[in-house]
């Protein structure tokens, strides 16, 4: 499929999504709220079939948190790119692990690196930082450590 | 950090292998529950050698930043810094010159039949043979020579910059790729001779480590521990870079989804290297070997995605630009972040001896996995 034929059929499946065309791949806007169902949706949806989760990530925006998601499908090669926008109080989005299995390692790196809460993940635990890691969440923006420099 | 070893309720046995342990190579650290010899979870605790490479590069510039990334997947340096300098020539629009680009292709080529033999001996070492260890490195040396002629470095090269290469190659270049390539083709049947037709190392490997089409998928993984289950991924084909739309080559697919399936994507793909690298060694076009850039790099506002194939899989570079000379966010997708997930599902039920198999299989480079 090509953009146009994703917008017309993911507005069907989302009323609420917004696209943005600028980047290379077509971006999709999500509530975090939409997040789960529409996740589903997009995998198991014959015509759009995104079973490829190849990247997740987020983005300190400093007023608030990015996630970003990367989806491909095997089958039709057609990619692209969910974000949601979460509160930096307070950030939180449903876990899709049982979706993509990928997620469930992703998804504890970013908890760990930008302290996101996935609700209903399977194991969220720390696994890249040391168990008893107090203090901030290193990639955050405003995160400094004068010991151990990260900043050149 | 170190769970308490010892037996649960259950009357399971917990045991560590690594962060030292010979068969991880390098830092991994894994708890695992057995049953008896079956494993019940195989948990992988990282981080020994996170360096926060991201967070870093925050800090650097556009030209300064590729050099770090030779420091992740430090088997594929060439092709790390070959994802970032596109990156970068995406975002600023740089038109790379023909000569540059097919260096880089050779080079790419080159690094992963270095990093396919490095992996062929320690595996064949882990499961217990020695011998090809000594033989893999042989002809590893000879890469290695040819890189440190030209890039002055052995591992972390650091050859490419935005817009081409950082110095002209080194006038016995082309002679030296081509006594390789002579030696290699011979070399690589003696491989097969020693290793692949062997009875007890078919045993070892067939049927261990099953990793079905689906899951692969799923689990995220890329390269050749997904092309052994039969997943078209190779970047190379789907999403051309550089000149690999005009060199032929074929995409190696196994339909095993075992370990032996695995084993052979990487010593057929070896093959398909000095393939690639004999279309592209006589004929090297002549010209510059960097376009003319500005001095100092600033990415328009957006965002940029680049996939490129390493010697293990897909590796993505994501870089948010805010319009600065500092990149605001990059995320490497490694692709032995996402191997390694799968390991735990692949090592169930099976048997403690045989996990040293699918790690070898996988080719986990602990550094990639870390960032």
């Amino acid at each position: 499929m090509n953009n146009e034929e994703l917008k017309i059929k993911i507005t069907e499946l989302l009323p609420a999504a917004t696209f943005d065309e600028t980047g290379e791949w077509l971006n999709i806007h999500v509530e975090p709220a939409d997040w789960l169902s529409f996740a589903g949706k997009l995998r198991n949806e014959d015509s759009l079939f995104f079973d490829y989760l190849f990247c997740l990530t987020c983005i300190d925006w400093k007023t608030h948190l990015t996630m970003v998601y990367h989806l491909s499908s095997t089958k039709y090669r057609h990619n692209i790119v969910i974000k949601s926008k979460l509160d930096a109080a307070k950030p939180e989005i449903e876990s899709v692990s049982h979706i993509w299995k990928t997620a469930e390692f992703h998804e504890r790196e970013v908890y760990e690196m930008f302290g996101v809460n996935f609700i209903n993940h399977p194991d969220l635990r720390l696994l890249i930082l040391p168990d008893g890691w107090e203090g901030k969440n290193p990639m955050r923006k405003d995160f400094e450590d004068p010991i151990n420099m990260i900043k050149l | 950090m170190f769970e308490e070893i010892g037996t649960t309720t259950e009357g399971d046995l917990i045991i560590n292998v690594g962060p030292q342990h010979p068969a991880t190579h390098g830092v991994l650290h894994l708890v695992i529950t057995l049953n008896g010899e079956t494993i019940k979870k195989v948990e992988p605790h990282l981080g020994y050698i996170h360096r926060s490479i991201e967070k870093m590069c925050e800090s650097l510039t556009y030209r300064q930043f590729i050099y770090v990334t030779s420091r992740m997947d430090y088997l594929s340096a060439h092709i790390n810094n070959h994802a970032c300098a596109l990156t970068v020539e995406k975002g600023m629009q740089i038109e790379v010159p023909e000569r540059a680009q097919v260096i880089r292709v050779i080079m790419d080529e080159l690094t992963r039949i270095a990093s396919h033999e490095l992996w062929w001996g320690a595996m064949a070492m882990d499961i217990g043979a020695f011998t090809p260890f000594f033989h893999a490195f042989r002809e590893r040396e000879k890469i290695n020579e040819i890189m440190e002629e030209t890039c002055g470095a052995r591992l972390t090269m650091n050859y490419y910059v935005p817009g081409g290469l950082m110095a002209e190659l080194h006038p016995d270049f082309q002679k030296k790729v081509k006594e390789f390539i002579v030696l290699f083709k011979r070399k690589i049947d003696e491989y097969d001779e020693l290793v692949t037709g062997n009875i007890i190392f078919i045993n070892r490997m067939k049927g261990v480590g099953i990793l079905s089409k689906e899951d692969a998928i799923s689990y995220g993984c890329s390269g050749p521990a997904a092309r052994g289950s039969g997943v078209n991924c190779d970047i190379r084909k789907l999403y051309p870079y550089a000149v690999y739309d005009k060199v032929q080559f074929d995409e190696i697919l196994e339909t095993g989804c075992d370990s032996l399936a695995r084993y052979m994507i990487r010593i057929r793909e070896m093959k398909q290297s000095i393939r690639i690298i004999e279309q592209l060694i006589d004929n090297i076009p002549e010209g510059d070997f960097q376009a003319k850039t500005k001095a100092v790099l600033k990415l328009p506002k957006g965002e940029f995605y680049t996939r490129v194939e390493t010697a293990r899989g897909e590796l993505g570079v994501y870089i948010m630009s805010e319009g600065a000379t500092t990149p605001y966010r990059i995320k490497f997708r490694s692709p032995g972040f996402s191997n390694l997930s799968a390991l735990d599902h692949m090592a169930r039920g099976s048997k403690l001896g045989d996990l040293v198999a699918m790690m070898g299989t996988l080719d986990l480079v602990i550094p990639d996995i870390d960032r």
